[in-house]
């Protein structure tokens, strides 16, 4: 396993930020994550971890944060990681959409910008798998990265006051799910019917950062299938193993 | 059971927050003052985490329906119990039918309302602070009723708390934030000497001064916010976020507000002047 040069910052009175090399990289993520799963095992209670890209948040949920004595410590813990920390079970999630005019009222100027066929601009977002390189924005919001340089689009100019529940967007080198009903700028091509945020669940997120996230095209029955399915909690997005 | 006959303008349930979520984009939310909360629920002998009413800038109309001690810490909003003026940080016995009534804002701009033992509305992952979408409503409206266990007596160990009436002071304590390196020197003559405004945009997510600082074009990727993270926009606008505000951002963070002065801009309104401190 590659070491990285991380730098270690304090972040007001009770968190630290651990930064890794300035790149979108699975490689960079993995790190991250085992060094995660690294200091996990040392039981210390108080904190909470969140990664974002290159970057960990640390937060120190007790009293009093001893900076210098918590950096050595967690260098410490950096340098003894070994591979064999990786216990973390990745998965690759399925999640339907519904690429019709109806969710994805952005489609047809999008693909005409991308100087696609609208039939071409789903086969190319459904046909790569994206990773989670962080949760965070909204509750259950995927920052997803690998979109095809092709569906590089840039945000609306005006971004729209209201964007629904589960609609599919493209920004930039970006595309995701919104997970509420939110201001938003993404161009919209289509809908999840999947709720990502389920706050009276106990893991109310199924996602975790570092799975990954494949698009499935699905028909307007569909749609309402899987949103009644959805709501009532008996829908199982499809998942597979990725270090099985 | 407390019922709410007018609700004010905005009014939540608020305990210390919402801890072990931030990693699924859920905010911590939870009391904006913290200081004035600890010490309602101190003069209550309450837990430090017990829930309290957060009352934005008017005050709400309230029937309490079971006999119970309250404290009420914070902005000065002209409150009456049937009434009469009734005094900050101090525990007060209400009746039941007793009626909490609010005037004109004179001092802060949030107001607490604690009772003894904290009011027992449902938690939602460990924590009973609205915030939608994680709980279903948003604030408390008209009709609401709030429950909390009747207490007949309690003899205070302490008549009162020393007021430390924070938020009369304009100074803001900063750290340096993760990212404070990139502040050019006029940037930061700018933040460190100049007096800036509240704007009207101010809330519980976040604070947005009216002031701008030199523009900049530098991009980041999106890494964590904490409540009194300050970011830096490309068109200088500081924005510092708050209890409710984002787990993330892409903004460079050039500050971070100390703990204390977070408390203090909770008590802070549109207009107010800041200064920026740096610890």
């Amino acid at each position: 396993m590659k070491s990285y040069p991380i730098s270690i910052k304090p972040f007001g009175e009770r968190a630290i930020l651990i930064e890794w090399p300035n790149e979108v990289k699975e490689t960079i993520l993995a790190d991250i994550l085992n060094f995660m799963d690294a200091f996990k095992e040392l039981k210390i209670p108080g904190w909470e971890m969140s990664v974002a890209y290159n970057s960990l948040t640390m937060v120190y949920n007790k009293d009093h944060l001893d900076f210098e004595e918590t950096k050595s410590l967690l260098l410490d813990c950096y340098k003894n990681q070994s591979e064999s920390n990786t216990k973390r079970t990745q998965h690759l999630w399925t999640l339907p959409v519904c690429y019709d005019l109806e969710f994805g009222m952005d489609i047809v100027e999008v693909a005409k910008t991308l100087n696609l066929s609208v039939e071409e601009l789903i086969e190319q977002h459904t046909s790569h798998q994206y990773v989670v390189y962080g949760i965070g924005f909204l509750p259950g919001f995927m920052y997803l990265g690998g979109l095809p340089q092709s569906l590089e689009i840039p945000r609306r100019s005006e971004p729209r006051l209201q964007v629904a529940k589960g609609s599919v967007g493209l920004a930039g080198k970006q595309t995701g799910i919104y997970p509420q009903e939110s201001p938003g700028g993404w161009n919209i091509i289509g809908n999840c019917p999947i709720p990502l945020f389920t706050p009276s669940l106990k893991d109310p997120c199924f996602v975790k950062v570092g799975d990954k996230i494949q698009f499935q095209k699905i028909s307007k029955a569909e749609y309402e299938l899987h949103k009644i399915e959805g709501e009532v909690g008996i829908y199982k997005p499809e998942k597979i193993e990725l270090n099985a | 059971m407390l019922k709410v006959l007018k609700s004010g303008f905005f009014v939540t349930i608020q305990d210390l927050g919402r801890f072990g979520y931030r990693d699924i984009g859920v905010p911590i939310s939870g009391a904006m003052d913290v200081d004035s909360v600890k010490k309602a629920n101190l003069l209550l002998e309450n837990n430090p985490g017990d829930a309290v009413m957060e009352i934005t800038m008017t005050g709400p109309t309230l029937q309490f329906e079971d006999p119970t001690y309250i404290c009420l810490t914070g902005a000065h909003i002209s409150a009456t119990l049937n009434k009469k003026p009734v005094e900050n940080y101090q525990a007060i016995k209400v009746e039941k039918g007793d009626v909490l009534s609010y005037g004109r804002l004179t001092d802060g701009f949030r107001a607490y309302l604690a009772v003894k033992g904290g009011f027992t509305t449902d938690k939602v992952l460990g924590s009973r602070s609205q915030f939608i979408p994680v709980t279903a409503k948003k604030r408390l409206k008209d009709g609401d009723e709030v429950p909390y266990e009747r207490t007949l007596s309690f003899k205070p160990i302490l008549s009162e708390v020393k007021i430390d009436e924070r938020y009369h002071t304009n100074g803001m304590e900063v750290f340096k934030g993760p990212e404070f390196s990139l502040l050019t020197d006029k940037q930061l003559k700018d933040i460190f000497t100049k007096t800036f405004t509240v704007s009207k945009e101010n809330n519980r997510m976040a604070y947005q001064v009216a002031e701008l600082l030199e523009g900049h074009s530098h991009s980041m990727l999106t890494s964590g916010t904490l409540p009194g993270t300050i970011q830096l926009t490309p068109a200088g606008r500081l924005i510092i976020l708050m209890k409710d505000g984002q787990t993330t951002g892409g903004y460079p963070r050039v500050l971070q507000l100390s703990e204390a002065s977070i408390c203090t801009l909770a008590q802070k309104k549109s207009g107010d002047k800041l200064l920026f401190k740096l610890l």
